[in-house]
């Protein structure tokens, strides 16, 4: 498989050991999986046979639609269950442990079909993201002395959290009032609410508009200046060159490559995943279709258009 | 002509039934409007709370606090038997399970084979004797022209009210604090919630044994003046507390209780003046068909509200629901 070439690295932190390319180890990963996969049926959805995620850096996971890329979050974040497959944030294993508690160690998600939990207010969305509240144990509950001293440090920690995400003066509207845009935020403020170490979000960028794509992307790369770790999968190629520090490509399950957000996009295996592997290949002439017929490695048909060929190369009349 | 019929109507704000209603429905309140779970047993939770009180009271001869104990932990083995194998599911299969598992228990104690200990299709009769006997009130008549009470008939109807006011302080309580944000965010989206990091099958369990212990005391509250029969908790039970929650308001604590006394002063109503207008010849239908025509109004009732006023009374138009 082609390599990015590794001359054309641009001039920052080496975050890989060794050349850029699909299963590359990383200096310092807080996630590393290994051998994950997951079929539905007959189909394979992901077999990723190893990644590693840089820690403090916005890591974009790319591929066309169908790659497999929102099953792979789901399979980390424990929404589903692999058939097979290890992996382990900072160390911890994540195999086998339940969504509820992977957020507790530290990886929170965001949903590509944003949920925001539309009848409650947008405040209340904002606290349910916190941790560490004994009210929200059964009979603590019944006693808001118990409580309330926690509650006021969630509100506050919550307040804070709105005004950077400029929704503080929509705190008591229902979060179902709130533009799609407004969602996102919403979503993703509510998940810095327990101070995750990793926050993976799935398509942060789908459906708002310009404007406030820009606001998004500030705040993402807010996280990375805060210290946290940023998975994000994306589509649009030129948001993932504006902050991504390393781009992995994902295209039928598997990992493709890996690399820089500048160079990546040169690599043959990318260009293959989006436009097809002979997308520059004339179908209609019988030299273009050898081409592909010796790709599939289908020596019977390589011999049918290669008779082919002789008997076209023969002068008329004959 | 006689009027008796509305003083007696307005008299059902006092029964045990409406009072039993307004508890099981509180619980169901707790369930598919709180919590968003969509419970098509609730007559379940509540036969088995009346059949744990009666046999341990009756057949087995206990105390009236073990046999509310009793009674407590059938509701909590109920809804543990009922919810590990359908919380982790969609919501729909829990309606499905639930409705199926409350005729399960509705036939099974009818079998002929364990009557000696359910009573089969009689039921159980007698399962007030310890409740009475905590009765200070002065044996005497109480009550005002039509509406008279013995004492203990008071005495079942004012515990019979103090316990649902505890109960309704109990969930308005829990419905402001963080407990309560995690059912109502779980009614939102359950994904979302587990993404919080909260485990939201655990929550959701909690909610199911909250508002199956009250549906189980509730039948307790019914049967201690009357008896415990099979038959009262089929699914029918079940679709009245839908009607009394949808007609108070489904996301509110005083809903279910309001509409619970509207319910069966109305149903009573209706009652009575069309038994006015049979036996005076004023409508061409039988005292037959008279029965059947009341519950015919109660479906149509239900589906205008849930076209027109999905809030209920007390409800929050805009925290209308009815996607769960």
């Amino acid at each position: 498989m082609p390599k990015a070439e590794s001359a054309s690295t641009p001039a920052v932190e080496q975050l890989q050991k060794g050349e850029p390319g699909p299963g590359v180890p990383k200096v310092d990963p807080i996630l590393i999986a290994h051998g994950v996969k997951r079929t539905f049926g007959g189909m394979t959805a992901v077999d990723v046979e190893h990644v590693e995620i840089p820690r403090g850096k916005i890591t974009a996971l790319i591929g066309p639609n169908g790659a497999g890329k929102t099953t792979f979050f789901n399979l980390l974040t424990g929404f589903d269950k692999p058939d097979t497959g290890t992996w382990s944030l900072d160390g911890d294993s994540l195999a086998g442990v339940p969504a509820y508690k992977v957020s507790r160690r530290g990886m929170v998600r965001t949903f590509q079909l944003t949920k925001a939990l539309s009848l409650l207010s947008v405040m209340e969305n904002m606290r349910l993201g916190a941790t560490g509240q004994s009210g929200e144990r059964f009979f603590p509950a019944l006693f808001k002395g118990s409580w309330r001293k926690r509650e006021d440090e969630i509100t506050a920690q919550a307040l804070e959290l709105l005004a950077r995400f400029k929704l503080d003066t929509k705190k008591d509207d229902y979060a179902a009032s709130l533009s799609g845009g407004q969602r996102k935020l919403l979503e993703m403020a509510r998940a810095l609410m327990s101070k995750p170490r990793l926050v993976m979000l799935d398509e942060p960028m789908a459906g708002v508009n310009p404007a406030l794509t820009q606001s998004l992307l500030g705040h993402v790369l807010n996280l990375k200046n805060d210290g946290t770790t940023v998975l994000f999968v994306e589509h649009d190629m030129h948001m993932v060159q504006t902050i991504a520090d390393w781009v992995i490509v994902m295209a039928e399950g598997r990992i493709v490559a890996e690399g820089y957000p500048a160079t990546v996009m040169q690599d043959q295996a990318v260009i293959d995943a989006y436009l097809g592997a002979h997308h520059d290949t004339d179908l209609g002439s019988l030299t273009g279709q050898l081409e592909v017929a010796k790709d599939l490695d289908d020596s019977f048909l390589v011999d049918e258009i290669k008779s082919e060929i002789a008997e076209e190369e023969k002068p008329d009349g004959e | 002509m006689d009027f008796n019929f509305i003083p007696l109507a307005f008299g059902q704000l006092l029964e045990p039934q409406t009072i039993g209603y307004a508890l099981a429905a509180l619980g169901l309140t707790v369930h598919f409007g709180f919590t968003g779970l969509l419970n098509f047993g609730q007559a379940g939770f509540m036969a088995v709370g009346g059949y744990f009180f009666a046999i341990t009271t009756v057949k087995f001869g206990w105390p009236l606090w073990a046999a509310l104990l009793a009674c407590i932990v059938g509701a909590v083995i109920f809804a543990l038997i009922l919810g590990i194998p359908t919380l982790r599911l969609r919501a729909d299969y829990l309606s499905i399970v639930t409705i199926a598992a409350a005729e399960i228990i509705r036939y099974t104690v009818k079998t002929p084979d364990i009557s000696p200990l359910t009573g089969g299709s009689d039921g159980i009769n007698g399962s007030s004797d310890g409740f009475y006997a905590l009765d200070p009130l002065p044996d005497i008549s109480y009550g005002f022209g039509v509406l008279r009470y013995t004492n203990d008939g008071l005495w079942i109807r004012i515990v019979g009210w103090l316990v649902v006011i505890l109960a309704a302080l109990l969930v308005r309580q829990l419905m402001r604090s963080p407990w309560g944000r995690i059912v109502k965010g779980i009614r939102e989206d359950e994904d979302a919630v587990r993404s919080l990091g909260k485990n939201v099958t655990w929550y959701k369990m909690q909610s199911l044994i909250l508002g199956g212990i009250m549906g189980a005391i509730a039948t307790v509250i019914v049967i201690i003046p009357t008896s415990l029969q099979p038959d009262n908790y089929g699914t029918q039970t079940t679709f009245f507390l839908y009607t009394i929650i949808l007609l108070g308001g489904a996301t509110t604590v005083l809903g279910p209780i309001v509409g619970s006394i509207i319910f069966w002063v109305v149903l009573q109503l209706t009652d009575g003046i069309l038994t006015l207008l049979v036996t005076n010849h004023l409508l061409p239908i039988t005292s037959i068909q008279q029965g059947p025509i009341r519950f015919i109004l109660v479906g149509i009732a239900l589906m205008l509200l849930v076209i027109f006023r999905p809030q209920g009374i007390f409800g929050n138009k805009r925290e209308a629901h009815f996607s769960a």
